[in-house]
């Protein structure tokens, strides 16, 4: 969560809303990366058939959640580092690189596909898998 | 797919992301419960009926990427959605994070499902 700028001493309020550009900035580019490696996966791996795992879709949320894990952990104990740098890493290229609407569209189409096994699979698989690649990610920053 | 495909790819994930970012602040501004992650829930599980609307569409292929798999795609975020979870279980907040998850799910999976049919109906 950003913190509360009403609250944070230093910055006057001439200054703020550039401080609010650079990271709304910072979001947007973070963006434009995380979105064009998954696009591109999906591009790399696109599937004719609608009953057929959905590996690009899993595999960019999975890796989303290990680097977002491991660098949100990072960030934490890193109070000196750049204001946009948090933003860039964790809302921009993580948000961007990982996809919660395209996982449900995806399940909708494997059940219309009548695929219900690969369904269930899917979605007990990509939350595991996620919460184990969080604690994964936050273990590799330090934190058990 | 065409530079300019892409670079209509990249465009989207941007503004998404960034609309992201201000639809789960001034959600989290304006509804109260501090626990909850709230402000990802709104922005996933309306990604997901815009999602599902795109879809029913049929969109030429294109369209349907820039529109659909990069803006509404980089709207929603799966990982910001783990990450709650488990920082919940984490603060011993076990209800928070297993309602995150089947909530996330249940209203994503309808609001999917909906958001395809109206666009069936419409195409």
């Amino acid at each position: 969560m950003p913190a509360d700028p009403s609250s944070a001493p230093g910055p006057s309020a001439a200054v703020r809303p550039a401080a609010r550009a650079h990271l709304l900035a910072a979001v947007f580019l973070g963006g434009m990366l995380g979105t064009l490696a998954r696009v591109g996966l999906a591009e790399l791996a696109s599937r004719d058939d609608p009953a057929s795992w959905p590996w690009a879709t899993f595999a960019v949320n999975l890796v989303g959640a290990f680097l977002l894990g491991w660098w949100a952990t990072r960030l934490l104990r890193a109070p000196d580092v750049d204001p946009r740098v948090r933003p860039f890493l964790t809302t921009g290229i993580c948000g961007g690189l990982t996809t919660f609407s395209t996982l449900q569209l995806e399940l909708v189409d494997l059940v219309r596909a009548d695929a219900w096994g690969v369904a269930a699979l899917y979605v007990v698989a990509s939350v595991a898998l996620g919460v184990s690649a969080v604690l994964a990610g936050r273990a590799l920053a330090g934190r058990p | 797919m065409t530079l300019l495909t892409w670079l209509g790819v990249a465009l989207a994930g941007g503004v998404g992301s960034v609309l992201r970012f201000l639809v789960d602040e001034a959600v989290r501004a304006r509804v109260p419960g501090a626990s909850f992650p709230r402000g990802i829930l709104v922005v996933n599980v309306s990604g997901a009926l815009l999602l599902g609307l795109v879809s029913g569409l049929a969109l030429p292929h294109d369209a349907s990427l820039i529109v659909g798999t990069a803006l509404i795609g980089a709207y929603t975020t799966f990982s910001t959605w783990m990450l709650d979870t488990v920082n919940a279980a984490s603060a011993r907040l076990a209800g928070v994070a297993v309602a995150n998850v089947l909530v996330s799910l249940a209203l994503g999976l309808a609001a999917a499902a909906l958001g395809r049919a109206l666009g069936a109906g419409w195409a």
